[in-house]
């Protein structure tokens, strides 16, 4: 378990065409760079799963990645919103994006079932689309239950692995240990492989046994942020809205940036 | 804005916050009337003491000032829905007379015209926290009489603070009724700015103007 490979290897091994992807990360360890080599590598048809879909889904998505997407909420924090994502759902440009929607609370229990094996989550809600109600067996209590989030690849980024593919991740960790457990395959791209991982407080650990693939990928998250590593690139995220804005600067600006890195 | 907003938090209440207005609102009071209030962010995040203001919900400083840093499906199970919530913030595209939210599509659902971010944490913030006050600015295309989607209930909204005063849910009908009146704001605006017949209350106050405490505090954390 836990390969030490190159990226390119990793996705070409583990993505495939129509496949359930989750890219997770929660404002911090945002994996473009895997992100990325799934748009060099033509990935197609893919359903893309994210709480929090961001620029690196603007882009999947203006690519043509996707033929679906499961969220619960898709933007540019603080900027705006995602083009190339309300382009697709308001001009099914450039195609047709079909839609699952949640609520945070329902994606997390969503994905929490996945990792604990259940076949679904419980929460209070309301009855809404998406959701079932059911009856607590002991009390006859009326509750909610979503499908569990079962992706065939989940794709985090993380400060650091050992060589045996130990993952260490700190800071805000988010959804990211859910969607590994969850996932049935899962590719880790890490900043650095080290012999031995320090401890450090409040960190969570993925054992090598629970990952398939690690990636070592300095400044994988960029520009997103890694925290002990690098800061979050503001500015690229302000930038973003006039380069989606427009279908041509976002082609040219993909052709030069990424497919041709 | 902001500073109405701040003074709905009560000192020692668990507030849980989002990005822009409400969490500038929240960091003000936690620097002013309120300095035991609980600042919770939906990354996970719980007692964040910032030095500045956060520019998103995940930003690094939340965590490292944390008592705790939690998953997001701890956050929002044993926190939130735990019932561990005083207060929290919620904004919207869309509002109608009873504090219901829209912050998913301007439009028909299957081909909006307008395609908006979504309900992230809305719908349970909306029904989970002991109260709810949502910060919005006044306009007829926000205020409007029927909602083209609905994110979250109004069921717990306390208050909803506006750039032109504060409207509150009449107890027995949970309709809003425009109570307060921020300095230099009038009724007429007020209801020419509201997509549905405003209710009015019968005296209506006049929002205190923010005191130099206040607006120190909040340059202060906009400088920062």
């Amino acid at each position: 378990m836990a390969e030490l490979v190159s990226l390119r290897e990793a996705v070409a091994e583990l993505v495939h065409d129509g496949d359930t992807v989750a890219l997770e990360g929660f404002t911090h360890l945002i994996p473009y760079a895997a992100g990325h080599e799934l748009v060099r590598q033509g990935r197609r048809d893919l359903t893309l799963v994210r709480m929090t879909p961001d620029v690196i889904y603007d882009q999947l998505i203006g690519m043509g990645c996707a033929r679906k997407l499961v969220f619960s909420w898709g933007g540019n924090p603080g900027v705006g919103s995602l083009r190339r994502f309300r382009d697709a759902v308001e001009n099914g440009w450039p195609a047709p994006l079909e839609l699952e929607e949640h609520s945070h609370a329902e994606m997390a229990a969503a994905y929490a079932a996945g990792a604990a094996n259940l076949p679904f989550g419980v929460l209070r809600a309301e009855a809404r689309d998406g959701l079932a109600r059911i009856a607590c067996p002991f009390t006859g209590e009326e509750l909610a239950a979503v499908r569990a989030l079962r992706p065939d690849v989940g794709i985090v980024h993380a400060q650091r692995a050992d060589r045996s593919g130990n993952v260490q991740l700190w800071g805000i960790v988010g959804v990211q240990r859910e969607v590994v457990l969850a996932s049935r395959r899962s590719l880790v791209t890490v900043e650095e492989v080290v012999e031995e991982l320090e401890p450090v407080p409040g960190a969570a650990v993925l054992p090598h046994w629970v990952v398939t693939a690690v990636a070592e990928v300095p400044r994988g998250a960029h520009p997103s942020y890694a925290h002990g590593y690098y800061e979050r690139d503001n500015a690229f995220y302000r930038a973003w809205d006039e380069i989606a804005a427009d279908r041509d600067r976002f082609g040219a600006w993909m052709r030069e940036n990424v497919l041709s890195a | 804005m902001a500073v109405a907003a701040a003074r709905r938090v009560r000192d020692g209440d668990v507030v849980f916050v989002g990005i822009g207005l409400p969490s500038t609102a929240c960091n003000l009071a936690r620097r002013t009337h309120a300095p035991g209030c609980v600042l919770v962010y939906e990354s996970g995040t719980i007692g964040a003491k910032p030095t500045r203001l956060p520019l998103s919900i995940g930003d690094g400083e939340l965590a490292e000032t944390a008592d705790l840093v939690v998953s997001v499906p701890e956050l929002f199970a044993y926190w939130l829905q735990g019932g561990r919530i005083d207060v929290g913030f919620l904004g919207a595209a869309q509002i109608d007379r009873f504090a219901n939210l829209n912050s998913t599509v301007i439009g028909d659902y299957d081909r909006p015209r307008v395609r908006l971010p979504g309900a992230g944490g809305a719908p349970e913030i909306a029904r989970h926290c002991r109260e709810v006050v949502v910060v919005m600015r006044h306009a007829p295309r926000a205020f409007v009489e029927r909602l083209d989607f609905r994110t979250s209930s109004g069921e717990r909204v306390t208050a909803v603070i506006t750039d032109l005063g504060v409207l509150e849910p009449d107890p027995a009908t949970r309709e809003l009724v425009l109570t307060e009146l921020q300095p230099g704001a009038t009724v007429e605006a007020a209801r020419a700015a509201t997509g549905w017949p405003l209710r009015v209350a019968p005296a209506v106050r006049r929002c205190d103007p923010p005191t130099a405490a206040e607006l120190a505090a909040l340059h202060a954390l906009e400088a920062a």
